[in-house]
């Protein structure tokens, strides 16, 4: 069951400001501000607007100092998730998060001084410390009042999905009743122009599944899900938003950087996630795509809902709202898994405005205007660098 | 009760290519020698143990995937292989393999390499090196390597997460989702980590490369040594420290035997050595410390503790080893092996010891 969710993308901070903007369709582009971007040939992302202050937590003013955005994003999330859950703090509360980078604008800055400025120290050692994944989860626990066994998943753009898919895992495994779980990433120098460098980033608008699609937008952002039984639940008398009902993963071992032409691991996580959740695609009312916008992506994922979907392809919405946020790489997962909960719990669907013409392969139809429509279940896709494919199914709670 | 069985091990280290190098180099307890790794800016250079050039070149480097891969990949692959081995020959059916790469500060040449690009010119920065910058990179080639992978995941985190990744393996094994579980601790050397490591050890020495475990529920594959027991993982907080952590962690190992090893993490730093010291301070019987030949591997470190513990059980040394996985910043997790019971004078040894999970 899910008993609280935050969410941060460059839409907005929360629940109630992420949920207006993506049933209208916003998208939250705008010139990168954050580092030098003159020499790359995109230079917009999405780019999210930190709070000045930072809302009320256990820190010390401190370990707020110490904080990267990524913490930052992350400890609004959690911060959000666990207000609406109504949880106590406690000490055997495990937390599993997805992220590609962890730190790593820290990591860059620790770069720059070592090199630029061998002897001085300052702030090298904090950066070393905080850099790393597990620290950032540490904080978000210290933050909370809680402890519990920190699991750090990085399957690269998978990685959120993934920290949910294994958080209700260990649920439904009985190791725990209750886990924090979710996944995040910032923006950084590096992760941006890598994907500069391989030409994956559009130059235009990023429009995932149209003919004309010329590349995916980068963004940043958090997303965290307070995850616990059922029992768990009813005992706190817990309003419950909506429940993981599947999760698959699977592997594509065609190239690290490419997708099999014909999804079959992307076929196979979606077929493992109905398994697990003991439905078939018939009882699917929506599909979150992972829809990067790039060609390959498109097309193998395209062929992959087209083949796992059958008859039911035809009347089978799909988006990706990374026509929005753009791509939060180990956030990704984690905010469309809280989009599909929006949808769930609101009724609606989100579109993507700047879709025009469907990619042959298409066999569905994509989610071009704001559509209020029931939604029982949902399904979010998320593929990675290096081929780790998940899928995670969600149902609406009534 | 299932029991789960060390079916393969893998070494990569600063004493060579396979375990067996691993366990000559720790049978002599003696330090490896260092070499001088290059800090620019400053005239004393660091010490560093590396992993030596191998023999001769690995075939599975001519593997289309591999060819441009970062010292990290090469590692993992070559414990991979070396720890598959027993699960791949011999089967009529290929085995499922589940892989599970542990991680703390991953694929650093290729990042250092990569940024440095980036900052001389972004709009030049090399597409070949930016993939092999991402954590799940080495998990990738060393799956496209054994093929018949159907899952696979990159754990990140201080060397206490190998021994998440041996329980993350254990779940999978246990839901049928695959027929071994291969876990992975990797690392290679970068003169910005060590860098790095100077400042909370200024005495460290660091080290890189591989180690690997292959678990199977199946006897069949078994090297003779069976993993009794993974301890709850005890983080470190705002209310529990290091030190306390790892007591919490010991309590839930059994009692001291004296027909059995500890293998710690200490590294001669006395900082950094603090917590675990003073947990084991009474451990009177055998213990092997690896580090102090090898270098301060980080999670390449916590997979050779593995591995050594698991080889000298192996080789008949001793009928139950506890491994002690003290981490830097996030958790204290043990441990612990013993010998697979062939007779019942094994039997009756493991009784004693208090490890008899048949």
């Amino acid at each position: 069951m899910i008993t609280g969710a935050g969410i941060v993308t460059s839409l907005g901070w929360g629940w109630k400001q992420n949920a207006a903007a993506f049933r209208s369709g916003k998208t939250g582009f705008r010139n990168v501000t954050l580092f030098d971007v003159s020499r790359q040939r995109v230079k917009t992302a999405a780019q999210v607007d930190l709070p000045s202050i930072l809302p009320p937590t256990s820190l010390t003013q401190r370990q707020e100092k110490r904080l990267d955005r990524a913490g930052i994003m992350l400890l609004l999330a959690a911060r959000e998730a666990w207000q609406q859950s109504g949880w106590k703090a406690s000490d055997n509360l495990p937390v599993v998060l997805g992220t590609t980078a962890g730190g790593l604008t820290l990591g860059e800055d620790y770069f720059r001084q070592a090199v630029g400025l061998p002897k001085r120290q300052t702030m090298q050692p904090t950066r070393a410390l905080h850099y790393q994944a597990q620290r950032q989860a540490s904080m978000v626990a210290d933050a909370l009042g809680f402890g519990g066994m920190v699991t750090i998943v990085s399957n690269a753009c998978a990685s959120g999905t993934n920290a949910i898919g294994e958080a209700w895992e260990m649920i439904r495994r009985g190791q725990t009743d209750r886990v924090l779980t979710g996944g995040y990433d910032a923006l950084s120098q590096m992760g941006f122009s890598g994907f500069d460098s391989l030409q994956l980033m559009s130059p235009t608008s990023c429009r995932p599944f149209d003919a004309h699609r010329d590349g995916l937008a980068l963004g940043e952002g958090a997303a965290v899900l307070t995850l616990e039984t059922f029992e768990s639940a009813r005992m706190r008398g817990a309003e419950i938003l909506g429940e993981v009902i599947g999760y698959g993963a699977s592997m594509d071992r065609h190239h690290l950087t490419q997708p099999h032409p014909e999804g079959a691991a992307a076929h196979q996580a979606m077929q493992l996630a109905c398994l697990s959740a003991r439905i078939t695609a018939e009882e699917v009312d929506y599909v979150n795509a992972h829809g990067t916008g790039t060609p390959l992506n498109d097309q193998a994922e395209a062929k992959a809902i087209s083949r796992w979907a059958g008859h039911r392809a035809g009347g089978l919405p799909v988006s990706s709202t990374k026509a929005g946020t753009g791509h939060l790489l180990g956030g990704a997962g984690s905010v469309e898994a809280v989009v599909c909960l929006m949808c769930l719990r609101e009724q609606w669907l989100p579109p993507e405005l700047a879709f025009e013409t469907p990619d042959p392969a298409c066999s569905f139809r994509i989610v071009a205007r704001p559509e209020d429509v029931p939604v029982k279940v949902a399904l979010s896709n998320s593929f990675g660098f290096g081929g780790v494919n998940a899928t995670l199914i969600m149902r609406r709670w009534s | 009760m299932n029991r789960v069985f060390v079916c393969g091990l893998g070494s990569v280290s600063p004493a060579g290519w396979t375990v067996e190098a691993l366990r000559d180099a720790l049978a002599k307890n003696e330090p490896l020698p260092t070499q001088s790794l290059s800090r620019p800016g400053w005239q004393k250079p660091l010490p560093m143990r590396p992993v030596p050039n191998p023999a001769v070149r690995p075939s599975f480097l001519a593997h289309p995937g591999l060819r441009r891969t970062s010292p990290i990949t090469h590692y993992a692959a070559a414990a991979a292989l070396e720890a598959v081995k027993s699960v791949r020959n011999g089967n009529d059916a290929p085995a499922r393999i589940g892989i599970i790469v542990c991680l703390q500060s991953g694929c650093v040449q290729f990042s250092f390499r990569f940024f440095e690009e980036t900052l001389q010119d972004a709009a030049t920065a090399s597409p070949l090196l930016f993939p092999e910058t991402v954590f799940a990179a080495p998990a990738s080639h060393v799956a496209a390597l054994l093929e018949n992978t159907p899952l696979v995941c990159t754990l990140a985190g201080d060397p206490s997460a190998y021994s998440q990744g041996l329980a993350l393996g254990i779940d999978w094994l246990l839901e049928g989702r695959v027929d071994a579980s291969l876990v992975l601790g990797a690392e290679e050397i970068n003169w910005l980590l060590a860098d790095a490591l100077w400042h909370f050890d200024h005495r460290a020495v660091i080290s890189g490369g591989a180690g690997a475990l292959c678990l199977s529920l199946n006897p069949a594959w078994s090297s003779g040594v069976e993993l009794e027991l993974i301890t709850d993982a005890h983080p470190y907080t705002a209310l529990v420290n290091r030190k306390l952590a790892a007591i919490k962690m010991r309590a839930q190992m059994p009692p001291e035997n004296q027909a059995e090893i500890l293998c710690d993490g200490l590294n001669a730093s006395p900082r950094a050595d603090a917590a675990e010291a003073n947990t084991w301070a009474d451990w009177r019987g055998p213990r092997l410390s690896p580090k102090l030949v090898l270098g301060e591997g980080l999670m390449a470190a916590a997979a050779w503790q593995c591995v050594a513990a698991c080889d000298l059980i192996a080789g008949g040394k001793f009928i139950a080893a506890n491994v002690s996985l003290v981490g830097a910043n996030q958790q204290a997790i043990g441990v612990r092996f013993h010998r697979v019971a062939r007779t019942i004078s094994d039997l009756s040894s493991l009784a004693k010891a208090g490890s008899l999970a048949l």
